[in-house]
Parts: C-alpha cells; structure tokens; sequence
C-alpha cells in the first residue's frame, strides 16, 4: 500500500492540537527505546525527566519557577515569529534586561521597596527592548537577517556581562568571584513563606490572557497576523510590514527583558557567570510547542520546565548527564516542526 | 476519412468532481477545432488526457483510427501531438535558440538546430531571432518561440490552450495567419478559448463543454457568438443596463504620475494624466506587464506617489498610503486575489477586515468587531451569490471565481467614490462575469468614478465609457469608447505611439 499528502480543504484544528501532545508522547518512546538501547534503564530516566517533577508534589515550584521565564519569553516570541519576525536573540535580551535591572538596583544601594523594584523591572524591560531595537532597525534599515543579528547579539550581551560582573558591579565581600552583590531584601520580588514560588509566576500566569487577546481581538494582533502570512495582502488593507517588525522585536525583547528582571528580583538576587541558562533558547520551543498560542505557550512552558528540572533528577537517580534534558527538547522540536505539515495534509492512500 | 484524433466516453473524476463526463469528439485532419467552455467547464482536464499529462479513468483515445494510451507528455509529442500552453515554459536569462534546445526530447547539434528553426520560422512567418534573449522579447515573440518549439517536431495535432489572452488585435491576426497555413497543410488544430469572435473567425468546428459535459457541436461561422455563448452558459446573457447614467464633476484626476520600476523586469510609470468624472467608467487596455500592476498599486496607495499627482473630489491623495486613501474614498481590486486581495488563509470575514474595518466601523478602541466583520462578509456572500460555506470559510477554499466575486463585492458593498479594479472578471464565469459588470455600472451610476484596468478588450469596449491603452508605463491620450476602432487601439498596445525609443519597448515586457 502507497500512501500520498493530500491538500486539507481547510487547517486541520484537531491536528492543531494533537500534533504537539503527540511530539511529546513519541520523544518519550525514542527515549526508552534510545536509552535501552545504550544499556541505560530508559524507563527509568524517561519516567524521571517527564513524570516524576509532575507526581512529586516538591517538585511542582521548582516546575513552576523555571516555566514563568520560559512562558514570558515564548509569548513575546511566539507574536513575533507570527509576523515571520525570527528573533533569536531572546537569551541576549533576556541578560541585558537582568542587567538593567540590577543596575538600578545597584544605584538605589540597600534602599528598595514597592517603587525601587518597579523601576527595576521597568529597566529590565526597556533594556531588553533596547537590545531588540538593534537587530530591528538593521532588518527594516539594512535588510539584515534578524536571525544573524538578534543571535551574534547574544555573545555581545555575555560579554557585557562578563565584564560588568567581574568588574565595576563585582561584590567587594565576594571574595574575588565574579558575580554581583546579593540584592538586599528589600529589592526581591515577595514570595511564599518558605517556598521559592515569587510573584514573577503570578505574572507568567497572566501575560497568557494579556497576550490572547492582542492576537486575536486586537487590530494590532491582526496586523502581525497578516503581515506574516501575506506581506502584499497587509499592503493592500493598509498595514505597514516595517512597522510590525518594529513593533513584534521590540515586544519580544521587552517580554525577554522582564523575564530577565523577574529572574533576578524574584529567583536568583544576584547576577553570575552562570546567570544565563538558556531561557532565551529553550522559549523557542515553548514558543513552537505552543503552536504560537498564548494559552498554548503556557502549557508548553510547563512542559519544557518539567523536562528540566526532571533533567536535574536523573543526574543522580540514572546517573546520565543533565544535558539529556536538552537531547529531549530538541528532538520534541523537531517532532513538532515535522508533524507540522499534518495540519494542512492528510495522509491517504494512494489510488 | 478516419479522424487524426478521436475522443470516445472520456471520463476524469477528482474528488468530489466529475471534471470530464463522458465526452467524445472528433477532430478530422487539417480542421481547426474549438474546445469552448467557461473556466472550470473541463476543458484543460480534456487536453491534459491527450497531451499525457493525465490517464482518462474511462474511455478511449483514437488517434488516426487506433485505440492508444498516452502515457506522458513525451509519448505525446512522439506520436506527432504538440501543444503550447497558456503559461510559457521559458528561461528569461537564456537566448531563444537555448530555450529551445533544452526543450527538446531529441539531442541535436547546436548549429543543426538553429538551421531547422530557422528553416521552420521562414516557412511560417514566425520572425524571430534565434541569439535574443528572452527577457528582452515581448509577450508575443515569447509564444512565437513555443510554437516554433511544437512545430520543430513535425506535429499533426497541435493543441493551442488560450493562445490570444496576452497578444495585441495584430499579434491575434498574425498568429491566424500561422494557424491557418498550419491547417492547409494538413495539420489538425485544437483551439481553446472561450472568446468567441476568435472562434467565428479561425475555426471550422466548435465543441462546447459545460459542467464537464460536452453540450454541442457546432459550426461557428453559422452561429453567432450570442448563441454560443449561451450554449456555453446554458442560459441567456443579460445584457448590461447602463440607461440613466449622467456624467458629473471630476472625482479622480492625475496628473503627471510617475513610478520608478520595481526590481529589473517590473515598468516604471512615466508621465501618467487622465481624468475620471463621476458616473464615468475609464478603461485602460494593454498587453500584460505593461505597467498595469505598478498603476493600480499607485492609484490604490499601496506605493505612494507625488503629493499632487493623484486627486480624489479635490484633495490632494498622491503622498496618502492604502489606509488613508481608503479614508477618501478609494477602493481598490488588484489582479492577484490570493495573497494581495485576500489572505487566504483567513476566514471570509476576517478578509472583510482588511479592507473594511475603518469605512464600515469594525474596529472600537482597537478591538476588532468580530460580529460586525461577519455580517458584513453574510451580507457580500448574499449579494453576489458567492458559493462558499459562509463567513467562517477559508478565502482559500474558494474557487477563484468565487473568491473574485467575495473581492469584487467587498469593495462595491462599501461604496467607494473612486473604485480601481484590475482583471475584475478574470476567471469568472460569464454569468457571474455579467453581475459584476452590472454591479460597476450601477455603482457608477450612483455617481462613483471607476477605473478599470484589463487585458480583455471586449470587456473594456462593452463596459467603459473612456479608454487608454497602457503600454511601456506610458498611458495613450483617452478617447471615448463610442468612436474608438480597434485598429488604433491594437497599435496603442503594440507600442507604437510617438517617440518612444526602442530601449522602452523592450524594457516593457
């Protein structure tokens, strides 16, 4: 029997939907099947990065802290690659927003409060914007792939912060490491009694709604949306293509930023080497994964977190490398990108 | 006389359509024979099956008396089947002679090649030089190098899909010519069109599909092109209302619009000026990319030009972009409906959106009226009896007749005060073809001015009040309709008006 892709009348919605759980559900059987194979219990270490951060209730605000990032970069994201506006960069805004931030709060000494932390925040964003702007104007000026630029960026902005943490901002009581200044109390985002769940996750837990409706109630989630699917067609109804590149980088370099400034002021009250893990890339596939929905997005976010801190777990429980985790969510993103084509084909058979 | 070419109970299905319903026909040696039908009527379907490009799933094809199956387009060509198609299979950077050659089944030496096309372009008239390149040839010239192509093989079928959509009145009398000659020396022809004066005047035979049925056989030069088509529609033709139509003030004019040219192979606009009062249909004729595109995106905004170049009711629009020309009151159909008109991956009434949201209020507090966009699409859908499943269906899964009307009536529904419309029937049936025609003469009649440009001269002669002919980005001075004879007209088309240099001429294709 020969099977052929066959052309949907319409995008398949149920496909919409499937095809992502499906992603998840077959990484995880290439990895039992991959990890036996390589004479590793691979039930073990699946159950371990999929399963046991969701059934262990103590894993949960650990999930929960390393998905708020992921969720605020992949909707800024996920607007942008709407427009086909491919920001890669994220990691980079993301460094330079955390910097923002603790710049601020690095002016203000061991003052802090209500006001102090807004500022900081409000750093983070216009800082990450900022650091967007640059691949922005280039594509709109310059017709320079944003792609290139939002990432080269990225190695700009760990220079930065190589410098500024192992220089002027470095703690003169850090005996010599190049990191900052634990942030005083006063300037850290208030969090539940004896947990590490910060109110950034509250924010993470919002932005899916703010977001839903720009996309799809708003004129302006319009815009981005014909721009990205016919560039002549937004033209013709009046909408200017420059002006939605503009406008997606900066909101994707803003939502970097304050993932950034709540990652400092709620999680990590300190700016290191190590401060950069990735966020930035690993939004992608949250973005991808969501299928460019905010509410998708948050699901995704929360998967790609489980796979993380399952990651940390099967370390030491299997004893395989935590850049397993890594393993799995690019073969998720693949897995995703190729059942793609399902939503516009179905398979039938050949006649 | 045994027929060249017979076709017995051919039937073709795709899903959910019968395109071919058991047609038979015969085509006799050295006859020109139409195949006329509307688009989708089966037409390409049926030549698809002769040429080998499809496998009929029942019937059979007789060629000089035997019962064959061609296999694909090469087994075609060996049995002495030619065929050019409406869309040229051509590499504009190569010379005619490389074109040429590349196309060809056989490997023969560079230098034996050219003396045969040379042989074969002297023997028929078809004047070309072999070492041009192509990009440097007009529409025209490009076809003469596809029919040169099918002849070199000796053909005694040659299938000519839709040959005169892009061919000047003059080119259309030299291509006759050809064909002619072709058929006096014993050569069958299988003509498709669906301009019926063509067919009164070449062919010998006419078969007429509809629905994928064939309806009759005929003989053209007895009928007249009324009756065809209405066996071609299977109903009668209305003809257009225009009584009741005064001309007022003047609502669009321009004035010295000039466009620089996009990218190497688009036309710039030079020098443009006319005037459209209100009531008035202006016509612009032309042969394909002669500037047509760059003139409907300047009239609609899409590329803004110098501020007093275009004038709507007296205010100065030239600098305004699409969104704020449509504030004044300019609506605007370009050629290409998927991805320009329409997003065809959006619903009917999210494309009601893209250009409607500010004239008809769906847009509050930059929320989108999403009830309002549907209704409003209901509304479009009703009045121009679009087939589709209603608001929520995808502009893609529209035919593109269908999607044509949706366009068609989104702008008219919004009563624009100058509506610019490009190739407003192409593609659509003649029944549908004819509301749209009445629906521009009742919008002018209300007092719009309308602009409308289009590669089809009868068209434009049945429908326009005023006609120019665009050609190289330069526009011919206006003439009424009334005293315009088509002679001129074709000479506007081809090129020759004034000074212009022959370094124009070829920029223009």
């Amino acid at each position: 029997m020969r099977y052929k892709l066959e052309k949907r009348r319409e995008p398949s919605t149920t496909m919409l939907v499937v095809t992502p759980v499906a992603s998840v559900i077959v990484t995880m059987l290439i990895g039992i099947l991959a990890f036996d194979a390589l004479g590793v219990d691979g039930w073990a270490a699946v159950r371990d990065i999929f399963l046991t951060p969701l059934l262990a209730s103590h894993k949960w605000q650990d999930v929960a802290v390393k998905a708020a990032p992921l969720v605020i970069i992949a909707l800024g994201l996920s607007l942008g690659n709407r427009a086909q506006v491919w920001n890669i960069g994220a990691e980079g805004q993301y460094i330079i927003g955390a910097l923002c931030a603790a710049g601020v709060g690095l002016a203000f000494g061991q003052a802090g409060g209500f006001f102090v932390i807004l500022l900081m925040i409000a750093a983070g964003v216009i800082g990450g914007a900022l650091w967007a702007l640059i691949p922005a104007v280039l594509r709109t000026r310059f017709s320079v792939n944003e792609v290139l630029s939002s990432l080269m960026l990225t190695y700009v902005s760990l220079q930065v912060l190589g410098y500024l943490v192992g220089g002027p901002w470095k703690d003169p009581n850090g005996r010599n490491f190049p990191a900052t200044a634990p942030l005083p109390e006063s300037q850290m985002l208030p969090s539940l009694e004896g947990s590490t769940m910060h109110l950034g996750i509250i924010v993470a837990l919002i932005l899916p709604f703010a977001f839903w409706l720009l996309m799809s109630r708003s004129t302006f989630g319009y815009q981005v949306r014909v721009v990205g699917s016919s560039p002549n067609a937004a033209r013709h109804g009046g909408f200017d293509a420059k002006q939605t590149i503009w406008a997606t980088m900066l909101i994707g370099g803003a939502m970097a930023g304050l993932a950034g400034s709540l990652e400092l002021t709620g999680a990590l009250h300190k700016i290191d080497l190590g401060f950069p893990s990735g966020y930035g890339f690993t939004a992608i596939i949250v973005a991808f994964l969501g299928r460019l929905n905010p509410f998708g997005c948050l699901l995704a976010g929360i998967v790609l977190a489980v796979t993380s801190v399952g990651g940390q777990l099967a370390k030491t429980t299997v004893h395989i490398p935590d850049s397993t985790a890594g393993i799995f969510q690019a073969m998720m993103l693949f897995l995703i990108l190729a059942s793609d084509i399902l939503i516009r084909y179905r398979i039938a058979k050949r006649a | 006389m045994t027929a060249r070419l017979e076709l017995k109970g051919i039937t073709k299905r795709f899903p959910g359509v019968l395109a071919n319903d058991h047609v038979g026909f015969a085509v006799q040696p050295g006859e020109i024979h139409a195949l006329l039908g509307e688009n989708g009527a089966g037409k390409s379907t049926l030549v698809k099956m002769i040429y080998g490009i499809m496998q009929p799933d029942e019937g059979e094809i007789l060629w000089n008396g035997a019962r064959i199956t061609v296999a694909n387009p090469k087994a075609a060509r060996k049995l002495g089947i030619g065929m050019v198609f409406q869309h040229f299979s051509l590499f504009e950077a190569l010379t005619v002679l490389e074109n040429i050659a590349l196309g060809m089944d056989a490997n023969i030496p560079a230098r034996e090649l050219e003396a045969k096309i040379r042989a074969v372009m002297t023997q028929y008239g078809l004047l070309l030089d072999p070492s041009r390149v192509v990009s440097t040839l007009s529409v025209g010239e490009r076809q003469r190098i596809e029919i040169v192509r099918a002849l070199l093989l000796n053909p005694s079928l040659l299938i000519m899909d839709e040959p005169t959509s892009v061919l000047t009145p003059q080119e259309v009398d030299q291509l006759f010519v050809v064909l002619r000659k072709l058929a006096s020396e014993g050569c069958s022809i299988l003509y498709i069109s669906h301009k019926l004066h063509e067919i009164k005047a070449l062919c010998d035979t006419a078969t007429i599909l509809r629905g994928g049925k064939l309806v009759d056989t005929c003989e053209p030069k007895v009928e007249t092109s009324r009756s065809m088509a209405e066996k071609m529609i299977g109903g009668s033709l209305k003809d257009i209302k225009r009584e009741g139509r005064g001309l007022g003030g003047e609502k669009l004019v321009v004035k010295g619009l000039n466009l620089p040219a996009d990218g190497p192979f688009g036309t710039a606009l030079k020098d443009i000026s006319f005037t459209v009062r209100a009531g008035e249909i202006f016509g612009v004729a032309g042969v394909a990319g002669n500037g047509q595109n760059a003139l409907l995106l300047a009239l609609s905004g899409e590329e803004p030009t110098a501020r007093h170049a275009v004038t709507v009711n007296g205010t100065e629009v030239g600098h305004m972009r699409a969104r704020d020309r449509r504030g004044q009151g300019v609506s605007s159909v370009p050629e290409e409906r998927n991805g320009h008109a329409a997003v065809p991956v959006f619903t009917l009434a999210d494309n009601a959106i893209l250009t409607a949201r500010d004239r008809l209020g769906m847009v509050n507090r930059g929320l989108l009226d999403a009830k309002a966009a549907r209704t409003y699409a209901g509304e479009v859908i009703e009045a121009f009896s679009v087939k589709a499943t209603g608001p929520g269906a995808m502009a893609e899964s529209l035919s593109g007749g269908n999607l044509q009307k949706y366009i068609m009536g989104r702008e008219i529904l919004q009563k624009p005060q100058v509506l610019v419309v490009s190739q407003p029937t192409w593609g659509v049936d003649a029944g549908a073809a004819a509301a749209i025609h009445q629906a521009l003469v009742d919008l002018a009649a209300e007092g719009s001015a309308i602009v409308v440009i289009s590669q089809d001269l009868d068209e434009l002669l049945s429908l326009c009040d005023t006609l120019a002919v665009i050609n190289g980005g330069r526009l011919s001075t206006p003439m009424a309709v009334s005293d315009a004879k088509i002679d001129e007209i074709g000479l506007l088309m081809g090129g020759i008006h004034g000074e212009q240099t022959p370094g124009e001429v070829a920029h223009a294709v």
